[in-house]
């Protein structure tokens, strides 16, 4: 069996799942709940400066549903605890006690004043706690105040805060970066830069999720009133890959451990996002949505896959898919493939046809000898992907790799056998002489 | 307990009086707003759907569906009435597991079909809640037509018409309009008054007089009509019944399955409808199974339906089949009548003989056997009894008609049950009517 127990900068905890700074780990109440369904550690919501800020009175969160009211995507303007310092600091230490195994970081967020870090590290080291991660994310309410995103969209504050923190605390520090920015690199730069151990990714998207059209005011509505919140849920996974992917690939950041978050549901989106680099993983949405004992599927799921591809700890996949992701412009441009449809699969509901034949490459039939019948025209095939993605009916179509030596019916040529790219190409007006 | 002497072998009043409520209540109760979604959103708005093409009256099923799940199921209901205006009945008495529901490719995938049906009946249930008209009439265009027979045929021809701006007259033989939605379809399939609600829906366009108790051959006179109008649509129906043709057929107890049907629909206490313990349908179509479910409902003790031929082939559908057999019918195959057997002039068995196929042929095996019966229900098809038609061509015993339903008189258009070549179902004798509503249109704009 496969030995899930995981440590990231140091901090050690039974699994690689880790509880998200958040509304459920805002109380030992909840932190205490989600351990005892298994969770290997938290990072306790995130804490600020006395007097406490307040949330607002009405609604808080929106919702985006997919079939069946199923959550797909989730927006909040909730800000950091609104509870006293000190009662946070009180039970984190308690909690820390009473469960030494789990992992527990305390999240954080103070002005940008040395000061006011280096006071609330001393305080939060005295708890016990393993390790800070300094919220540099939240894309509502707070970065109005200087906070949260607005200083993780500035690279130079970034760094800045970070070589602080370093400098105040003995803990391990990991920045929380923001996806709110053009290019995640530059923060994850300035954050090495300012000697953080680790960042974790994605914070929230800046978002509106649903307009009501009958108050004609942004969801949710606060006395006719909304304002953009934070986008999570599995609806951000795609983003979240990409960032992490960035990072772990970015030749001035490889190495610095991640933590990844954004729309882990289940044990395989877990293991998408260790696979592009992430040492371990946080979750917020998923608990929100179904309650802690999720926990329990991803820890059973990561160990049977591990186990069925005879791996023993979950760092023998990390980074393993990194070497795979490349710029555009390396794409083999030699390899072409064409979608094949399995007639024996195929229910006849004629979505691949439309969407090629409306939308694309006119490259699917919808009569053959009469008959309905949708089979790929390989001399219109661009190998697009379009009708794989819109099949109801999984592998009932597949794109196929031509070999070598065989012709593509569309350009007339033969498939070469060797790898040809953009930066070769006789299009490309800068393209570099093949050596 | 009941006052009814359990000696007593047709009674009206078997059941507890609170039971009838809950026997006849509807078959298929509504979706839910929630549900509605749910279903219409596992619809995967196939491209030249095939649900549609097996809709005869080709509905656009997918988009219909597609507006449930964006929350407008009043825009739905449009789309289907604009090609169906009886959609809301099609949506409870449609076969749908033979026609749209068995052509969705969820059934190739899962045998789980988009219910159609029931999201069609969410979306038409809508618009009549809303009590508002979907539909505002042309100009008048100060053409008249003559529509004989209030049924479905009759009465998407009047609607369409009207919605073009002529004026209608309708024709109906029996005191209520309706058609066999109002006298025939078992009553848990149209509950709450349903046919007479989707009427007065249908008259609410406008531009449609009823004159109810005038049959053609009646005081009615076809010459005449087309005299009077511009155009005649004949939705007659069929209006005879086959008879068994076996000794015994006229004991007391021995009676037509449309006629008790349609007593029953028009009952207004179910208690009071007399039923027999040991009840015998003779037949395999929907009729056959409506009576039979409706006597065990009606509290029966036994009712055995018999069909003289396999399950195959019986005219009712297999949904239709376990519909009986889960209310408690047994169905009994191979064996067709032979005699009613009676005692004091009242029925008390029914003889049968078995039957096989011998080189295609139906033929009896000259083996018997014999059922206790009291009520004996004749539901062995109907035929059209051709009033006065004066001189309109028949084929295969029913009025002839062409692609646009022009009968061989000039000026006379007819569908439904009464034209060749139909299926003797609600929703092509819709589109017999829309049709020849159009081709009707057509000739009196030249």
């Amino acid at each position: 069996m496969a030995d899930l127990r995981s440590e990231f900068v140091g901090i050690k905890s039974p699994n690689p799942f880790w509880l998200a700074s958040a509304p459920p780990t805002d109380k030992a109440y909840n932190v205490t709940r989600a351990f005892e369904q298994g969770w290997g550690g938290v990072v306790w919501k995130t804490l600020g400066l006395d007097p406490t800020i307040v949330n607002v009175n009405g609604p808080r969160y929106g919702a985006l549903h997919g079939s069946d009211r199923r959550l797909l995507g989730f927006n909040n303007i909730e800000l950091i605890t609104d509870r006293p310092l000190q009662v946070n600091l009180d039970e984190i230490k308690a909690v820390k006690r009473a469960w030494p195994d789990r992992a527990l970081v305390v999240s954080l967020m103070v002005p940008c004043e040395e000061a006011c870090w280096s006071e609330i590290l001393r305080q939060v080291e005295d708890t016990g706690a393993d390790g800070v991660e300094l919220n540099f994310g939240c894309p509502h309410g707070m970065s109005e105040r200087g906070m949260g995103s607005a200083v993780g969209q500035v690279p130079d504050y970034i760094e800045m805060v970070a070589r602080w923190c370093k400098q105040a605390t003995r803990m391990p520090v990991i920045v929380k970066l923001t996806p709110n920015i053009t290019d995640i690199r530059y923060p994850a730069r300035a954050a090495k830069r300012g000697g953080a151990d680790a960042v974790s990714l994605i914070n929230t998207v800046s978002s509106i999720i649903a307009v009501d059209l009958d108050r004609m005011a942004p969801v949710p509505t606060v006395d006719g009133k909304g304002s953009h919140g934070g986008y999570c849920g599995p609806a951000v996974k795609p983003i979240a890959l990409n960032m992490v992917a960035e990072i772990a690939r970015d030749p001035e950041t490889a190495g610095l451990p991640i933590s990844g978050i954004g729309g882990i549901t289940v044990w395989r989106d877990a293991a998408e996002f260790m696979a592009l680099g992430a040492a371990n993983v946080q979750v917020c949405t998923a608990a929100m949505a179904y309650g802690f004992k999720i926990v329990k599927e991803m820890i059973a799921g990561l160990e049977l896959w591990l186990d069925e591809k005879g791996l023993e700890r979950p760092a023998q996949i990390v980074g393993r898919a990194v070497p795979n992701v490349t710029d555009w412009q390396y794409l083999n441009l030699n390899y072409i493939a064409k979608a094949r449809i399995d007639q024996s699969l195929c229910i006849q509901c004629g979505r691949c046809h439309i969407a090629c034949e409306d939308t694309s490459h006119q490259a699917i039939t919808a009569m053959k000898d009469g008959k309905r019948h949708f089979e790929v025209i390989d001399a219109e095939c661009v190998g697009c992907n379009l009708c794989v993605s819109v099949c109801p009916v999984e592998d009932c179509i597949t794109m196929a790799a031509l070999p070598a030596g065989a012709l593509d019916a569309r350009t007339g040529q033969i498939v070469q056998p060797d790898y040809a790219n953009w930066t070769t190409h006789p299009n490309n007006p800068q393209r570099v002489a093949a050596e | 307990m009941s006052a009814v002497a359990k000696a007593d072998r047709i009674a009206a009043g078997r059941l507890e009086p609170m039971a009838y409520a809950g026997n006849f209540a509807d078959l298929h109760p509504p979706l839910s707003r929630h549900e509605a979604v749910v279903e219409a959103e596992r619809c995967y708005f196939c491209y030249d759907a095939p649900c549609m093409t097996a809709c005869p009256t080709a509905i656009d099923i997918p988009l219909f569906i597609r507006q449930i799940a964006g929350g407008q199921p009043v825009a739905a209901a449009r789309t289907i009435f604009d090609q169906n205006i009886l959609g809301g009945m099609c949506a409870r008495v449609c076969p749908t597991e033979t026609l749209c529901e068995q052509a969705c490719v969820r059934e190739a995938a899962e045998g789980k079909p988009v219910r159609i049906g029931l999201l069609q009946r969410h979306a038409t249930d809508a618009q009549m809640a809303t009590g508002r008209q979907p539909y505002q009439r042309a100009a008048a265009s100060g053409r008249q037509v003559a529509v004989v027979g209030a049924g479905p045929a009759g009465l998407a021809c009047a609607h369409r018409l009207a919605l073009l701006g002529h004026a209608v007259t309708i024709f109906e033989a029996r005191p209520k309009p309706g058609g066999l939605n109002e006298y025939g379809i078992a009553a848990y399939k149209t509950v709450d008054d349903f046919a007479a609600r989707e009427v007065a829906f249908i008259l609410g366009i406008g531009g449609i007089t009823i004159e109810t108790g005038r049959a053609l051959g009646e005081g009615l006179d076809l010459a005449e009509l087309r005299q009077r109008f511009d155009a005649v649509f004949l939705g007659v129906g069929l209006g005879a019944v086959n008879g068994l043709a076996i000794p015994g057929e006229d004991l007391a107890g021995v009676q037509d399955a449309v006629d008790y049907i349609a007593q029953l629909r028009q009952a207004e206490n179910l208690a009071s409808l007399p039923v027999g313990r040991q009840v015998v349908v003779i037949g395999g179509g929907m009729t056959a199974i409506d009576v039979a479910v409706q006597a065990k409902l009606l509290g029966a003790e036994t009712v055995t339906l018999v069909y003289r031929r396999g399950p195959a082939e019986m005219n009712a559908s297999r949904y239709e089949q376990e519909l009986a057999q889960t209310k408690g019918v047994l169905i009994r195959h191979w064996a067709r009548p032979a005699r009613l057997v009676g005692e004091a002039g009242a029925v008390k068995a029914a003889l049968f003989e078995r039957t096989r196929l011998e080189a295609g042929q139906l033929t009896g095996t000259g083996e018997t056997f014999e059922l206790s019966a009291d009520m004996v229900f004749k539901a062995v098809g109907q035929r059209f009894a051709a009033p006065a038609l004066d001189g309109v061509a028949l084929a295969h015993g029913r009025i002839a008609v062409d692609g646009e339903r022009r009968t061989s008189l000039a000026g006379v258009w007819a569908g439904g049950d009464c034209v060749a070549g139909g299926q003797d179902l609600t929703v092509v004798a819709v589109e017999d009517g829309k049709r020849a509503a159009m081709s009707i249109h057509h000739q009196l704009q030249r």
